[in-house]
C-alpha cells in the first residue's frame, strides 16, 4: 500500500534528475538477443505483473462491481444498480459537504503550496551561502507534516491555550480555539499542508540551478530589471516544472487523510468542517460498514481525479514552454 | 569630459566597492528573511521539544519559552500509555513493517525497473504506461476489496497486507525512480559481462544492482520514512493493541477516555515519534547527496 498523503517526494533527492525530461525509456538498438530479453524481461517482471493483476486490477474491478451492490461485509452483496450514485448526489448532504470542503481544501493548498516553495526556491538560488543547510530546514516539515505525531502537535498549536494564542496575545488580540471553531478548522488544516512546501519547493531548486547563467547575464546587459528577468527567463523555463508540481500536488491533496482526522479525532468535525473526501469515505467503509456505498465514492474520486489531471494536460498546451519545440 | 572620467581608476574602484556593498547588504536582508521566515516555521516544533521538556503544570501559561525546571518525567510516563503496553511493542512493531518494507521494495522493485530500463519485450510499452498510469491511481479504488479478500483470508490484524504488496512491486513510484537510474547507466559494463558469459540473473545482480546504489539508498530511505508515517492502511489493518504501530498508538492520545490526558506525554511521544525519521534522513543526507554526484556525470 502507498502511503496516502505524504508529501515526500523522492524525486527531488534521488536528485537533480528529478524533473522527467524524457518519460519513456529509449529503444536500444540492433539488439541481436531479443527473443531471450523477451523471457528474461518477463521473469524480471514477474512480481510486478503478479502485484498489478493480484493487488491493483481485480481489487479495482471488483470495487466497481461493488459500487453497484448494497454489501456490509456479512453476507453477500446484493445488486441495486445505480442507487448508490443516485444517493450520493441526490439525497446525501454530507457527501455534498465533503465535495465542498475537499474543494477548498485543494483550492487554496494547491496554489499556497506553489507560491511559498516557488518564492523561497527563487531566493535560495541566489548565490547564498549555506543552501544545503537552507534547503535541509525547510525540507524537514515535509518530512514529518504528514505523520500523526505532527497532526497531533497542530492540534494544540491551534487549540485554545496553543502557540498562537500565546503570540497573539503579545500583541493583545484575543484568541479563540482555531481547531474547534467551524470557520477556522479547515483553515488550520491548509496551513498544516501549506507547511509542508519544501518538498515542491526543492523540485524548483534543482529546476532553476538548470537555468543557464548567461541568460541572465544577457538581459541584464540589455536593462532588464530583476523583476523582468524572472518574468520572462526564469518563469517560461520553469513551467514544465511548475506543472509537475501543480498535477503532483493536485493528486496527493485529492486524497488528504491523516491531518483532517487526527485534528477532528476521525468525525470531520467540528460541524463536518474538516469533513474531507476521504474521510467520509472511511467513515462509510470503516465505521458504517457501508462497503458498497464507499466503493461508489471510490469511484467518483477516481473520475474526479481523472478529471483534474486531464484538465491540467490539455491546459498545459497554451502554457506550458518546452525549449525544444 | 565625462566620458574620460569614468575610466579614471578610483572611480571605477569605488563604483565596484559600493556595488559590492549594496550586493553584500541584499544578501544580509535575504538571510535574514529566511532565517525569519524558518523560525516562524519551525517554532510549533521548538515549543513542543521545550514543553516535553518542562512539568506538566508548567507547560501552558506564562512559563517563559525556555523551561526553568527541566524534567525527563513526561517521556516515562508517555512511554506506558497505555495499560501495560508500553511504546517499546509500538516501536518493534512499526520497524518489523519498515524494515519488510524496505527489503520488498529493494528487490520487486529494482527487478521490474531492471526489465523496462535495459531489456527489450514485447508489450514494454504498454506495460510501461500502465506503471506510469498506477502511480497516479488513488488508494481508494483498491482499498475495500483488498481488505475484504485481506479479511477473508484471515490476514487482519497480521503484518501481512501491510509487507506482501511490497514484494509484488506495488509503489510504482520507485520502480520509476530506479527505470530513470538504470538508463542512465553505461552499456559496455553489462556488455563485457556478457561476451564473460553472465546470465541476465548475474547482469542484473552482479553488475546493475552495485551500480544502482544511489537509487536503491533513496528508495530505502523514502520507503523507511513513508512506511513509517503511513496511518491510513495501518489504522484499518491493525485494530489489536499488541499489533499497533506507533502512528496507530499516538493515535490513543485523542481518546480522552484512554488515560492520556497528559500533554506533557503527548508531547514528548510526537517528540521521539519524529526523531527516526529525522535520525534517517540526517544519517542518509552523505549518501543522498552522493546519489546526485554520481547521476551528475552520466
Amino acid at each position: 500500500m502507498s502511503s496516502l498523503d505524504s508529501p515526500n517526494n523522492p524525486v527531488l533527492i534521488a536528485g537533480e534528475t528529478g524533473v522527467p525530461a524524457r518519460v519513456m525509456p529509449r529503444n536500444r538498438t540492433g539488439s541481436a538477443l531479443k527473443r531471450a530479453d523477451n523471457r528474461a524481461a518477463y521473469m524480471f517482471l514477474l512480481p510486478w505483473l503478479a502485484g498489478i493483476i493480484l493487488i491493483t486490477a481485480l481489487p479495482m474491478l471488483a470495487s466497481l462491481y461493488l459500487s453497484f451492490t448494497d454489501y456490509a461485509v456479512i453476507g453477500l452483496p446484493s445488486w441495486v444498480g445505480l442507487e448508490n450514485y443516485i444517493r450520493l448526489f441526490t439525497s446525501d448532504r454530507r457527501f455534498i459537504t465533503s465535495i465542498w470542503v475537499t474543494l477548498k481544501y485543494v483550492c487554496f493548498s494547491v496554489p499556497l503550496v506553489l507560491l511559498f516553495s516557488l518564492t523561497v526556491a527563487v531566493a535560495l538560488n541566489r548565490g547564498l551561502r549555506g543552501l544545503a543547510i537552507y534547503r535541509s530546514l525547510f525540507y524537514v516539515p515535509s518530512l514529518i507534516g504528514a505523520s500523526v505525531g505532527i497532526g497531533l502537535l497542530w492540534k494544540e498549536v491551534f487549540g485554545e491555550r496553543g502557540v498562537v494564542n500565546a503570540i497573539l496575545a503579545w500583541f493583545g488580540v484575543a484568541g479563540r480555539g482555531w481547531i474547534n471553531n467551524p470557520t477556522f478548522a479547515l483553515p488550520s488544516v491548509i496551513a498544516l499542508n501549506v507547511w509542508t512546501f519544501g518538498a515542491s519547493m526543492v523540485i524548483f531548486l534543482a529546476a532553476l540551478r538548470q537555468i543557464p547563467e548567461s541568460y541572465y547575464e544577457a538581459a541584464s546587459i540589455d536593462g532588464a530589471n530583476a523583476w523582468q528577468r524572472f518574468r520572462r527567463i526564469t518563469l517560461p523555463l520553469i513551467t514544465p516544472v511548475i506543472f509537475f508540481n501543480t498535477v503532483l500536488l493536485l493528486i496527493n491533496s485529492f486524497q488528504s487523510f491523516t491531518q483532517a482526522f487526527v485534528v477532528s479525532n476521525g468525525r470531520g468535525g467540528p460541524v463536518d468542517s474538516t469533513l474531507l473526501y476521504s474521510l467520509y469515505l472511511y467513515q462509510q467503509a470503516f465505521q458504517q460498514l457501508q462497503m458498497g456505498y464507499a466503493s461508489a465514492m471510490a469511484w467518483v474520486l477516481l473520475i474526479a481525479i481523472g478529471l483534474a489531471t486531464a484538465l491540467m494536460f490539455w491546459s498545459s498546451r497554451y502554457w506550458v514552454f518546452y525549449g525544444d519545440r | 569630459m565625462a566620458t574620460a572620467k569614468t575610466y579614471d581608476p578610483e572611480l571605477l574602484r569605488a563604483e565596484r566597492r559600493r556595488r559590492e556593498n549594496l550586493r553584500r547588504l541584499k544578501g544580509l536582508g535575504l538571510h535574514l528573511l529566511l532565517i525569519g521566515l524558518l523560525c516562524i516555521m519551525l517554532y510549533p516544533v521548538i515549543w513542543m521539544v521545550f514543553s516535553a521538556l518542562r512539568p506538566e503544570a508548567e507547560i501552558f501559561g506564562d512559563m517563559g519559552f525556555i523551561p526553568t525546571n527541566w524534567t525527563l518525567d513526561n517521556f516515562v510516563r508517555g512511554w506506558q500509555l497505555y495499560g501495560n503496553m508500553t511504546f517499546t511493542q509500538f516501536y518493534v512493531n512499526s520497524f518489523i513493517i519498515c524494515a519488510l518494507a524496505i527489503v520488498g521494495n529493494l528487490i520487486a522493485c529494482s527487478m521490474a525497473a531492471y526489465a523496462f530500463a535495459r531489456l527489450e519485450f514485447r508489450g514494454k510499452w504498454i506495460l510501461f504506461a500502465v506503471m506510469l498510469g498506477t502511480m497516479m491511481l488513488p488508494i481508494h479504488v483498491q482499498l475495500i476489496p483488498q481488505y475484504i479478500f485481506f479479511l477473508n483470508i484471515g490476514w487482519v490484524n497480521t503484518i501481512l497486507p501491510l509487507v506482501v504488496p511490497k514484494f509484488l512491486a506495488h509503489d510504482a513510484f520507485f520502480i520509476f525512480l530506479m527505470v530513470q537510474f538504470m538508463r542512465s547507466l553505461p552499456n559496455e559494463l553489462e556488455q563485457a559481462a556478457v561476451v564473460d558469459g553472465a546470465n541476465y540473473w548475474q547482469r542484473y545482480w552482479r553488475i546493475i544492482l552495485p551500480l544502482s546504489m544511489p537509487a536503491l539508498a533513496t528508495t530505502a530511505v523514502f520507503t523507511f520514512i513513508n512506511t513509517y508515517n503511513d496511518f491510513f492502511s495501518q489504522l484499518i489493518y491493525l485494530t489489536d493493541t499488541s499489533r499497533m504501530t506507533v502512528p496507530v498508538a499516538l493515535r490513543l492520545f485523542l481518546d480522552p477516555s484512554g488515560g492520556a490526558s497528559s500533554f506533557g506525554g503527548l508531547f514528548a511521544m510526537v517528540l521521539v515519534s519524529i526523531g527516526p525519521v529525522l535520525g534517517f534522513f540526517l544519517a542518509s543526507q552523505r549518501l543522498l547527496t552522493k546519489g546526485i554526484a554520481t547521476q551528475g556525470f552520466k
